[in-house]
């Protein structure tokens, strides 16, 4: 690409945020050019500066904490950094425009997406308001968004996230800019969506000739988008290159270490157990620790003069399954799906039909104090490492606190068990004194472990437990789980949505959808051998970190999962299921 | 909607029988007595048995209270003890003045607290900002009877810029609604301060930023709808708070309001205007806040009415 004239070239960047101990550079020393129509992925785990680049180049730096101290970006022969602030906005929108992480968030609730989306057309050129009306209307159409003209009316929040990315798509594109900074696009996504918005860049990069600087964490995703690839590592630059280099023979250390660290959807094919499986506890007859039967959850909607309940949201419907001892089931599907919901269900923390039963105790109906013995068989790890530890409590006490509740020890007893729990987890027994906020991410996710381990409960349910994680903290924390497992026989209900992390980890798989499961089996069956045409759609659309493969012909599934709300009188179906051959189930085709 | 609303009336007839409970209670309890006060010093206690007997004060309280709420229910609220005219008439010839001044001072307090708010967030962390919100302090920690004076002296008295007190023109207004607007300015700065700065740190400002528009356009577009949204709320709240400053404000400008009528029938134990005010303040406070929560849909879409 070098003999190009490069449309963007950034030499020796520095941006500094202002801290109590003085400027700390976010990032450092960065030099990258950007060719005319090129697609660079800035990749890098979080806080690696990638997004600061991106904002650098807006100008839009959070102020007045950080600024550009110094470096240039030379665009069409001006130097961004020194364009003053009316010019600036006028290559804002214009000549290079932005679209971010969060949908949900990214657009004004109070103005309607027709206004939101026709005064960034007014912005830049003089146009009636018809016009810019009929620019809309085209607009919407070109990034694939049924019934336009309605939704010109609309609010983004009668919007889903993929339709609210598709909006913030066309308004970047409204004025043909020839860079777009895509700012992890859609890192909030579910990933079918994120396939066809992923997909949708890529028709709209070709039609229109932009560039594209694509920000991203996701090794998938940068294998599937970019011509060349910016490794970022605080604040440096690591190794930049063609895509296809990077992906075979990675220079850096670091590369290679990121590189490594991404599950790869396809490479447990050919094998039956999870990775790291080594059995050392004692297996005599499978013993089953958790059976669900006919479980069903729906939460009322109430409204109406009297608060009357009008219409049920059908969460989890009718699913059961059984755990075995030392066995990890994944289940996996979209948000919305009903998985967090299960898993509540197991832990009796939200109200359900069904039968449910903890290491042979029936739990339905059970109120807290019966439930609490039960407690001590089934623990739980949440998503957010940040928030489910008291900021105000010492991370020692929060992981004694469940021994204490259940009286099981105290005094130095307490004691040496919390130190033994900290050691299990991979941390020094140095640390119980400390307060979380102290910790990293990763850190704090071995302590949620340590707590949940600190009952010895016989099943763990993990919700969504390593999806906040970088892919190298993330791996780590995932063998983590796999040596406990092997070690003591515990079993895992593992709830997530990255289809790679499941393959990783779970000896069983159910699919769920709409809160049924539509497939279940072990995990080669359903990864080798999928029937149902969701759980195909489901893994065609995972990106795969590997350039070579040809960009895949995105699933089949257009357009958002319906919705699960329902009216009083709705009685759903009952599912039929198929086997397949050795307890593969699938669900019939309604 | 027409189902809401008739809802919330229904609310608020429970609200009012709540209150007009409550007032009675203490005005039972206080240990003063009205026929002695409108008997006069010199009275026998024959003469003062009299009026007891005719106004019905020796009746057990639940008979009292009784008589008092099934008049109400006919819109009889009585009649004053001193003055012998129906409260219902005396209220209404009041209430005009009373809602004029408050009126006046929600346009103070928006006009001032508003751009207060607003330069503070835009200047955050400068002198500007810390002055202003030293200034906004004051108004809301001062006594309203102490700024009233302070601008009676220099405005009126010093400068001769607007009349002492009375009532009747656009400057006798001015002065009484700025002092019951200071306090209520003060709150509004500060929570429209803190509401901006909210609001700038949202992603769809920086989306707004991104696109290129104009920064007046991001600011007046974007940022100050959804900054004024706790603040309609508040408006509500507002009008009760209003209640309470007009008894003062009125009594140092001689605003001729029901503030005043309020005081001086406290002061003569006066039952039947007592309880025609309060009932009036809260009838006011009530379709105060009915107002804000039927304005507030109007601005954000996702608030619906239930």
């Amino acid at each position: 690409m070098s003999i190009e004239i490069p449309l963007l070239s950034v030499r020796n960047l520095v941006t500094t945020v202002s801290t109590a101990t003085g400027p700390r550079p976010v990032v450092d020393d960065l030099s990258f050019d950007l060719a005319p129509g090129e697609t660079l992925c800035i990749a890098g785990e979080s806080g690696s500066g990638k997004s600061m680049t991106a904002l650098s180049l807006m100008q839009l730096l959070p102020q007045p904490m950080a600024r550009v101290a110094s470096g240039s970006a030379v665009f069409k022969g001006r130097d961004l950094f020194t364009l003053p602030k009316e010019a600036m906005r006028q290559v804002r929108g214009n000549d290079i425009a932005m679209i971010f992480q969060e949908p949900m968030t990214s657009l004004n609730p109070v103005l309607t997406i027709g206004r939101q989306l026709i005064e960034t057309i007014t912005a830049h050129e003089s146009t009636s308001l018809s016009q810019a009306r009929q620019r809309a209307l085209e607009l919407l159409n070109q990034v694939q968004i049924p019934e336009a003209a309605r939704r010109l009316q609309q609010y983004p929040y009668e919007l889903s996230g993929g339709m609210r990315q598709r909006v913030m798509i066309a308004m970047a594109l409204s004025q043909n800019p020839d860079i777009l900074i895509a700012d992890e696009p859609t890192t909030a996504l579910d990933v079918t969506v994120q396939a066809q918005i992923l997909s949708l860049i890529r028709k709209l990069q070709a039609e229109t000739g932009t560039a594209v600087i694509m920000i991203t964490h996701d090794m998938g995703v940068v294998a599937e988008m970019a011509n060349r690839v910016l490794v970022m590592k605080d604040g440096r630059a690591v190794e930049a290159g063609p895509v296809r280099d990077i992906f075979a023979m990675p220079q850096a250390p670091y590369t290679q270490a990121l590189l490594a660290a991404v599950p790869r959807l396809g490479e447990m094919t050919g094998t039956t157990m999870p990775k790291r499986a080594v059995r050392t506890w004692e297996q005599t007859a499978p013993k089953e620790v958790v059976d669900v039967d006919n479980l069903t959850v729906r939460f009322p909607i109430r409204s109406g003069f009297f608060g009357r309940v009008e219409r049920r949201v059908h969460a989890v419907e009718g699913i059961g399954f059984k755990l075995y001892r030392g066995e990890t089931l994944a289940l996996v599907g979209e948000s919305g799906c009903g998985k967090s919901t299960t898993g509540k269900a197991l832990l009796n923390l939200v109200p359900f039909t069904g039968d449910v039963r903890i290491a042979g105790t029936h739990t339905q109906g059970l109120r807290s104090d019966q439930m609490k013995p039960v407690r001590r068989d089934i623990q739980m790890i949440f998503q957010d490492p940040f928030a489910s530890l008291d900021p105000r409590m010492r991370v020692g006490d929060l992981v004694a606190e469940p021994l204490r509740i259940h009286g099981l020890a105290t005094g130095s007893e307490l004691t040496d068990r919390v130190a033994y729990l900290f050691k299990r987890v991979g941390l020094s027994a140095d640390l119980l004194e400390r307060y979380p906020h102290e910790f990293s991410g990763g850190q704090r996710q071995r302590i949620c472990i340590a707590r949940a381990l600190s009952l010895s409960p016989k099943i763990i349910v993990a919700d969504e437990s390593v999806s906040a994680l970088d892919v190298s903290i993330q791996a780590q924390v995932l063998d983590l789980l796999q040596d406990i497992q092997n070690e003591t026989g515990i079993a895992y209900l593992f709830i997530s949505h990255d289809m790679g992390v499941v393959e990783q980890i779970s000896h069983r798989v159910a699919v769920m959808y709409l809160g049924r499961f539509v497939e279940v089996g072990t995990r080669a069956q359903v990864f080798d051998n999928p029937q149902h045409p969701y759980t195909k759609a489901l893994i065609a659309a995972v990106p795969v970190p590997d350039p070579e493969r040809a960009p895949k012909r995105f699933s089949r599934l257009t357009g958002d999962i319906p919705s699960s709300v329902r009216p009083l009188s709705y009685e759903p179906p009952t599912a039929i299921y198929r086997d397949v051959g050795d307890g593969h189930l699938v669900a019939e085709l309604s | 909607m027409t189902a809401y609303i008739a809802r919330r009336f229904g609310q608020a007839l429970l609200i009012l029988v709540g209150i007009s409970l409550v007032t009675f209670v203490l005005l039972y309890l206080v240990p003063a007595d009205p026929a002695r006060q409108i008997a006069g010093r010199s009275a026998t206690a024959e003469t003062v048995e009299n009026i007891r007997n005719q106004l019905g004060l020796n009746l057990p309280f639940y008979e009292q209270y009784g008589r008092y709420v099934a008049a109400l229910a006919r819109g009889d609220l009585g009649r004053s003890y001193l003055q012998k005219t129906q409260v219902s008439e005396l209220i209404a010839s009041r209430l005009p003045a009373s809602l004029l001044l408050m009126a006046g001072a929600i346009v103070c307090e928006l006009l001032i607290g508003l751009t207060m708010g607003l330069v503070a967030a835009l200047r955050r962390g400068t002198w500007v900002d810390s002055s202003l919100m030293v200034v906004s302090f004051v108004g809301v920690s001062a006594p309203q009877f102490v700024i009233g004076i302070l601008l009676l002296y220099v405005f009126a008295v010093q400068l001769g810029w607007f009349p002492i007190g009375g009532y009747g023109t656009f400057r006798h207004l001015v002065l009484p609604a700025l002092t019951l607007g200071i306090l209520g300015s003060g709150w509004y700065a500060r929570m429209m301060r803190s509401s901006m700065l909210d609001v700038l740190r949202q992603d769809y400002i920086r989306t707004a930023h991104a696109k290129g528009l104009k920064g007046w356009k991001v600011l007046f577009g974007h940022a100050v709808p959804n900054a004024i949204l706790p603040i309609i709320a508040m408006i509500g709240i507002d009008i009760g708070m209003f209640m309470s400053g007009i008894v003062v404000v009125e009594a140092v400008f001689g605003w001729p309001g029901i503030g005043q009528l309020a005081w001086q029938a406290i002061q003569r134990i006066d039952i039947p205007i007592i309880m025609g005010v309060t009932l009036v303040s809260a009838c006011a406070i009530v379709i105060g806040n009915l107002v804000a929560d039927l304005v507030a849909p109007l601005i954000d879409p996702r608030i619906k009415l239930r």
